[in-house]
């Protein structure tokens, strides 16, 4: 068996041997469903599509992300573990592919549990399927985008504190980037392409056209462009840091 | 014998701070080599770089013809190791963890069940083959990491203070294991037990301030002790008088110790100089003079006196 997924099935065991992995799924549940059915107005809009229930996604990830993400490589550091870890036969890229694997397959399921909100849908009304299906994987490549960064900010210290809040200010930094008040702090001062360029890097702007079904390539590519960026970063940060 | 591990100039630096400074040194298959030094000398750096966790400053380590710098994981498919304080993932169980690690290390599945067995089996786990690591007590969780490091067989075994924390009958245990593992494998284990490298090892070096200060067996160190042949005279209190007036002339007697007065028999040792035999003319003086003698015996030399000596001076500090 491959070594990152043998390191991948023991980071996923490890989520459901804590209460973490119950309360992260428990308070993600209900949360998606408070805010689809109070904020975002599910029956008053009148129409079966999942918008209501999509457009919140970034806002329950922006802190219930980083928790999943925080104990990834913290946690080693500050137990010493890191040292059993990285002395096996593994290469760097493959324990970071492996646990990241494990927690965005952690953040898939939680996600998939939200599927009776896609059965009530269909049974109100007749939906676009095809829009739902690309919400639902554009909801898994964000959280994976979040999580990336997460696995990031998680090898630069031992503390997972620290590793939470640093990685949630990040990710909000990601999604703000989109949004007017940003935006109109740069405009007035700032050539127009950097303005579209930090409006591009926001999670938001490409989000919302995923849920929205406007099926751009770009929008993925860019999900998993930071993935990548991120994850590369962290192989490079776990080789720096793992002795101190 | 073949070399099997084969360090050579190995050289850290953490900025200003030089934690070891070329370091040279080989062990054989068969070999136990005990890895000695005060806190802080330079014993896990060491280690952490030849089982490819740090990567050295300069110089390297060649494992089975494997460089470590050019090819960590083939070095470290060799190599088996119990980092210092055997880290472990304290919410697996030792059965989650074992599986673990034969799973990374990629153990055929034909081989995968009975390495384990075999390791549970040597190290005595089935009692706590299924209890999460984090609720053993410390000698368990020190078998644990000692069953991790040995599961694939490996050919070189690095072991760092494996007896740390382990009742006297755990110690003989692990010492009893690591002897009848070292016929076909290289082992070197860090240690600041000297009695272990009595037990134990078949070589030692000792390091101080990151450098190589003695590589001998454990009885060329011995030598070095200022007690090496020095006699221990156990006689009553009263006598000890007369016994330092027979010696008194003695041209290879250094100096006499009066030790503890346990009772009324006191212990003195009388020191040697140099390495020159004066157990004989001791013996002698002691019958002429008709001095009770409880108990006479030759010193083999103090291993810890030893240590002292060549690390001496050296103050602790921080990892």
């Amino acid at each position: 068996m491959n070594a990152a997924i043998a390191i991948s099935r023991r980071e996923l065991t490890a989520y459901f041997s804590t209460p973490l992995a119950y309360v992260f799924i428990v308070i993600f549940l209900a949360l998606a469903g408070a805010t689809t059915f109070y904020f975002g107005g599910f029956f008053q809009r009148g129409q079966a599509d999942l918008q209501a229930f999509f457009s919140f996604h970034p806002w329950l990830y922006l802190f219930l992300i980083p928790a999943v993400g925080m104990r990834l490589w913290a946690e080693e550091r500050k137990s010493g573990t890191i040292e059993l870890l990285m002395t096996l036969p593994v290469s760097t890229t493959e324990a970071v592919m492996g646990k990241f694997l494990a927690a965005w397959l952690f953040t898939g399921i939680a996600l998939a549990l939200t599927f009776p909100i896609w059965i009530t849908v269909n049974n109100l009304g007749s939906p676009d399927n095809g829009v739902i299906f690309a919400g639902y994987v554009g909801s898994f490549f964000m959280a994976g985008a979040f999580l990336s960064i997460g696995s990031f900010v998680s090898a630069l210290t031992r503390n997972q504190v620290i590793a939470f809040v640093i990685t949630a200010a990040v990710c909000f930094l990601f999604m703000m980037s989109g949004l007017e008040p940003v935006q109109s702090a740069f405009r007035g001062w700032t050539a127009p392409f950097i303005v579209d360029l930090i409006a591009s890097l926001s999670f938001l702007t490409h989000f919302d056209a995923i849920t929205r079904g406007v099926f751009d390539l770009r929008d993925f590519v860019y999900l998993v462009s930071v993935i990548g960026v991120f994850l590369f970063a962290n192989v490079v940060v776990v080789d720096l840091k793992k002795g101190s | 014998m073949s070399t099997m591990l084969q360090i050579k100039g190995l050289t850290k630096r953490f900025g200003q701070f030089v934690a070891v400074e070329d370091v040279s040194f080989s062990v054989n298959k068969g070999e136990v080599l005990g890895f000695l030094g005060p806190n802080g000398a330079g014993k896990s750096t060491t280690m952490k770089m030849v089982t490819g966790f740090l990567p050295p400053t300069s110089g390297t380590a060649v494992v089975c013809g494997q460089d470590v710098t050019r090819d960590a994981i083939s070095v470290k498919r060799h190599v088996g190791y119990l980092p210092e304080g055997a880290p472990l993932y304290e919410d697996m169980t030792p059965a989650g963890l074992l599986a673990f690690v034969a799973d990374v290390r990629k153990l055929a599945s034909s081989e995968r069940q009975t390495a384990i067995d075999n390791a549970v089996d040597k190290l005595q786990l089935d009692e706590v083959f299924n209890q999460q690591i984090g609720t053993l007590s410390k000698g368990f969780k020190r078998r644990v990491g000692l069953a991790q490091a040995i599961l694939h067989d490996p050919d070189v075994l690095i072991l760092d203070e494996p007896t740390d924390g382990l009742d006297p009958n755990q110690k003989h245990q692990v010492r009893a294991l690591i002897g009848e593992m070292s016929k076909d494998k290289a082992i070197v284990i860090s240690t600041h037990l000297l009695e272990e490298v009595d037990a134990v090892c078949s070589r030692a070096i000792v390091i101080a301030r990151g450098k190589k200060v003695a590589d001998g067996t454990p009885a060329e160190l011995e030598r070095r002790s200022a007690y090496f042949n020095a006699v221990s005279v156990r006689l009553p209190n009263e006598h000890v008088g007369s016994l330092e007036g027979a010696l008194n002339g003695i041209d290879d007697v250094d100096r006499i110790e009066k030790g503890a007065v346990r009772g009324d028999i006191a212990h003195v040792v009388v020191v040697s100089k140099g390495e020159s035999t004066i157990v004989e003319t001791v013996n002698a003086r002691l019958r002429e003079k008709n001095i009770p003698v409880e108990q006479l015996y030759v010193e083999r030399g103090r291993l810890d006196d030893v240590f002292r000596q060549i690390t001496g001076g050296v103050e602790e500090v921080g990892k």
